[in-house]
């Protein structure tokens, strides 16, 4: 039934395509949970607009409704009200499993906890969304190297989650998100667990893949100088919307890299410390 | 090919806790093998009685004086007390035509002496028509003829096993032993109608002319005789004819009206006592089987238990994979495979143990114990039951589950 629906995206995507190519159309949308007898409106009315190829930051503090957000822009959950348009397929009524099938096919999440399987193998972790999708297992092979190749884990392919680094885990999360080449990948905290230069070193894998394959990225974030690596940022606060503005002065981290001291520079500074 | 990539993950996850799916597996196989073993032994029994039975003839009737039908057949009764004359036999043996052999038999014991070697026998007192009632050739030598029985001659025809104990490979034909101090010849030997592991070993026959044993050994005056031994003729209702004829045969010649229900003989044919006591086996092999069935159970419970857990503690990898597009049917699928996967590789180790415990048992009992391909493919199917039925409830769980909520599992 998703091979249908999504055919028919390919007819509903020309209109779309017309207004500057949206990937995710938000139309507002509403989300209300019940506590017991208390609602909390988590989304109060929000309508926003991705383009394809956009790299937007999403912001707010806790119980901003951020989360809220990130959960239905990944297909994790359904609006209350409101539409939603991913890749101009309407999914704000899809069942439990066409949104199973619109998140494998559409949709490539990065966790703050890295979220791989435990025990299994760089290569096998990647290679988990096609297995829902029914790709053979060569091409699932052959496509999973290339994931990891673009993250720059080629040589890593077989080691198990707890023989990489909090900062390979996550290119290994990243290859997984993009291997079925999704519409969007959807980064919530991604850089939370990991230190600096490593998280720089994650903005510009992100960078890189916004600027060279045109992913559209959207990162969830609460640290300021993550959000300042894209193109746009988003502000929630109380469930709704209140920024919308595109990113000045971004920063590129490439060069950003470049300017931070290296391992050996701080092993070398901590080393001179401790003689003082 | 999703499928199949599935059923590959399930295999997996059973392998990365190997000591966990072995232990849970083990309940499976002590089920399934427990059902095969036991079933087969019933089944063994069942096919041991029929074998015995088989080896006593076809055709063959019995009549008993007074209610002597105890579970061991004829023997017991006193021939003092007995009211079953020599008589009475060949009386049914002209007068009730569907008989067309019959032997009335006395039944003694004592010691078999040849030179150093003696062994306790039970002599049986029989007719020169025993062979054709019971179907039973001769090795070597002779029966004993019907002038053999009129003079009381004391000759012994002796079955396969006595001469293999008394004689030591010396040739048994014409040789003397004594039986209670007097001198008999062995003028025949039985054919081997096989060793069985329950009951008389038909094989230790000793056999004699009724009136020898009588007389002789028994020091009779009446006429009396254990019970006797009929074969009627090939003919689909001879029993029921000759049970009714021998009814009315004997109630007029022991002067009993017919309006007593307990007359003081009974008759009784081999397929009626085969089937009574194969209806026992039938039942036994129901209960061990139950018994063994309630074992299998108790190893779904196991596997469903250990499925719950595994739920529980991969809750996360749960949300993982729904996160990457898997819908809930494909997370049931897995854990279904799981289960069906412990209890189809339970039960096949379980139908090796099984079938190993079964040929075990059947080797230390002496019975032919055969594993039926019916007992192997209902407990093995019942083991894929079993699979299916636990299983489904933790599968059905984890399906379930919401993919936010597994993600942020801890």
């Amino acid at each position: 039934m998703i091979e249908t629906s999504l055919e028919a995206t390919a007819e509903a995507r020309r209109p779309s395509e017309l207004m500057n190519d949206a990937v995710i159309q938000l139309e507002n949308i509403h989300k209300t949970y019940h506590l017991g007898d208390i609602d909390v409106h988590a989304l109060r009315g929000v309508s926003v607009n991705v383009g394809r190829g956009e790299y937007v930051a999403i912001m707010g503090p806790s119980g901003s409704g951020k989360s809220t957000m990130m959960n239905i822009i990944g297909c994790l959950d359904h609006p209350t009200r409101g539409n939603y348009l991913l890749d101009g397929l309407d999914v704000s009524q899809a069942s439990k499993a066409d949104l199973a099938d619109i998140r494998n096919k559409k949709v490539g999440f990065v966790f703050q906890s890295f979220n791989l399987v435990s025990r299994t193998s760089a290569l096998e972790n990647v290679e988990l969304p096609m297995i829902y999708a029914g790709v053979r297992a060569k091409e699932r092979a052959r496509r999973a190297a290339e994931a990891l190749e673009i993250v720059g884990l080629k040589d890593r392919m077989r080691n198990l989650p707890n023989q990489l680094s909090g900062g390979q885990q996550q290119r290994v999360a990243i290859a997984r998100a993009l291997v079925n080449n999704p519409a969007i990948i959807l980064a919530d905290e991604p850089t939370g667990a990991l230190d600096t230069r490593t998280s720089v070193e994650l903005m510009e894998v992100f960078q890189t893949l916004n600027a060279e394959r045109n992913m559209t990225i959207i990162l969830v974030t609460h640290e300021h100088d993550i959000s300042e690596y894209s193109k746009r940022v988003i502000v929630f606060r109380d469930g709704r919307i209140v920024k919308d503005q595109p990113m000045t002065g971004r920063r590129s981290a490439a060069e950003t890299l470049r300017e931070l001291p290296t391992e050996e520079e701080l092993d070398a500074a901590a080393a001179e410390e401790m003689t003082e | 090919m999703r499928s199949l990539a599935i059923l590959k993950i399930a295999f997996w996850a059973l392998g990365r806790n190997k000591m966990r799916s072995a232990l849970t597996m083990l309940g499976i196989i002590i089920g399934v093998g427990a059902v095969i073993a036991l079933v087969s032994i019933g089944q063994g029994a069942q096919a041991l009685i029929r074998e015995q039975m088989a080896a006593m003839g076809t055709n063959v009737m019995y009549v008993w004086p007074q209610d002597n039908r105890g579970s061991g057949g004829a023997r017991g009764a006193s021939t003092e007390q007995g009211t079953l004359s020599v008589d009475d036999v060949f009386a049914i043996r002209t007068e009730v035509p569907v008989i067309a052999a019959a032997t009335p038999i006395v039944t003694s014991n004592g010691q078999l002496i040849y030179k150093n070697s003696n062994m306790r026998a039970n002599v049986q007192g029989v007719s020169e028509e025993f062979p054709i009632v019971r179907d039973w050739k001769l090795s070597e030598g002779a029966f004993f003829n019907a002038a053999d029985v009129e003079s009381r001659a004391r000759v012994l025809v002796v079955g396969p096993a006595i001469v293999e104990e008394l004689f030591e490979g010396v040739d048994p034909i014409g040789q003397t032993v004594r039986l209670r101090n007097q001198p008999f010849e062995i003028i025949g030997v039985l054919e081997s109608k096989g060793q069985t592991g329950v009951g008389q070993n038909q094989d230790e026959a000793v056999l004699a002319p009724y009136t020898t044993v009588q007389r002789k050994l028994l020091g009779q005056t009446l006429p009396r005789v254990n019970q006797a031994m009929l074969k009627t003729v090939d003919q689909e209702d001879a029993f029921a004819l000759a049970e009714r004829m021998i009814d009315v045969l004997l109630r007029e010649r022991h002067g009993i009206p017919s309006d007593v229900e307990v007359p003081d003989f009974s008759v009784g044919n081999l397929t009626e006592i085969a089937d009574a006591a194969e209806q026992q086996t039938v039942v036994m092999t129901l209960m061990l089987g139950s018994i063994a069935a309630i074992a299998l159970l108790v190893g779904g419970i196991g596997i469903m238990n250990i499925m719950l857990v595994s739920v529980t503690e991969r809750t996360r990898e749960i949300g993982i994979r729904m996160a990457v597009g898997s819908r809930p049917g494909y997370i049931r699928l897995q854990f279904l495979s799981e289960s069906i996967m412990m209890s189809l590789t339970g039960g096949a180790v379980g139908v090796l143990f099984g079938g190993l415990c079964s040929v075990l048992i059947g080797e230390f009992l002496g019975w032919s114990t055969w594993v039926s391909p019916t007992s192997i493919m209902i407990s093995f199917g019942f083991a894929a039951a079993v699979g299916v039925f636990f299983g489904f409830y933790p599968a059905h769980k984890a399906a379930k589950l919401d993919p936010i909520d597994a993600l942020r599992y801890e």
